[in-house]
């Protein structure tokens, strides 16, 4: 029996160490999220018929805004906006708007959820509805 | 005995271990907190003004001047996409919260974490509106405010209407145009 503690203990702590991924390496490259690289990026990136980078931008900031998030930083040359959203808890969101193609622009969101990265769907599909309103143009899927 | 004793000892174990795991991992945001709401309409008339004047450029050194005359720093700015960003660290010590700190102390109950410092930041973007010959600002406030314990208390948007009324009167007259409401 007291063994069997023993062991049991020990397995629990492994899994609480394991389990929430406090290595240096994991949490710097996001290595322990459970989703691919592949995964990630096509949930949180959209493409839109468009070719306007600066007017893109300026309504991913009003869109930011409209969802009650203050802009923490924007530039025009990198493309891409940053902003934080407080609310008894912070999502803290960088979005970047770079050219696809002739005819298209791409838009890539990724958000934390206080110190956690948002590995859902939901809330990047509920931001870019918003966008796409705003944009009137439909954000479509890639890959 | 022997054996209860052992086995109680075992489900605290299993009770501990658990609770490090979920709270460990635990992950949650609210369902809502990317959609827009009813009340995001609201807040978009209460946070915006309407200026006739087609000189974003000059808008927006003008609206830095008046976050500088609030006693803002500017952080980070980009003329080109009409940005300006500041913060400042403040005191947060409010009357009512001392006030129960002291009634709490003199029932015994100890020293109870009051609010002591805030920051406050200050986010404000210009942009052509659709009616010909004007641009639209739009300023928000947020917060985060720190207690005696040096623990974090609040983390919130700032929603007063006269805050954000007060600023735009500053506005108003560092442009010498009166901003109007959507």
């Amino acid at each position: 029996m007291k063994k069997f503690i023993t062991i049991l203990t020990a397995s629990i702590l492994t899994l609480t160490l394991v389990g929430c991924g406090t290595n240096v390496r994991d949490q710097v490259l996001d290595a322990n999220t459970g989703k691919g690289q592949v995964q990630t990026r096509s949930m949180q990136t959209r493409a839109f018929d468009t070719t306007d980078q600066e007017a893109t931008l300026r309504t991913v900031i009003a869109t930011l805004q409209d969802l009650s998030f203050v802009i923490d930083k924007a530039d025009l040359d990198l493309g891409s906006v940053s902003g934080t959203k407080l609310d008894g808890y912070a999502v803290r969101m960088t979005v970047s708007v770079r050219p696809r193609n002739q005819s298209q622009l791409i838009v890539r969101a990724n958000a934390t959820y206080n110190d956690e990265p948002i590995l859902e769907p939901k809330p990047y599909q509920d931001f870019y509805n918003a966008l796409s309103k705003a944009l009137f143009l439909d954000a479509q899927a890639v890959e | 005995m022997l054996i209860i004793r052992q086995s109680s000892k075992l489900a605290v174990i299993v009770v501990l271990g658990l609770s490090a795991i979920l709270s460990g991992c635990a992950s949650g945001i609210p369902k809502d907190a990317l959609t827009l709401k009813k009340d995001s309409f609201e807040s978009r008339l209460l946070q915006t003004r309407k200026y006739q004047t087609l000189d974003e450029k000059n808008l927006l050194s003008a609206s830095a001047a008046v976050l500088q005359d609030l006693g803002f720093n500017l952080d980070e700015s980009e003329t080109a996409l009409g940005v300006v960003v500041g913060s400042k660290t403040r005191d947060a010590t409010d009357g009512g919260q001392v006030a129960a700190a002291v009634f709490v102390a003199l029932l015994g109950g100890g020293n109870m974490a009051i609010d002591e410092r805030q920051m406050i930041r200050a986010s404000l973007v210009t942009r052509p509106s659709k009616d010909e010959g004007s641009s639209i600002v739009r300023v928000t406030f947020q917060r985060v405010v720190w207690n005696t314990q040096k623990v974090v208390s609040r983390i919130e948007a700032i929603n007063e209407a006269e805050i954000y009324q007060d600023f735009f009167s500053r506005l108003d007259k560092a442009v010498f145009l009166e901003g109007q409401k959507l």
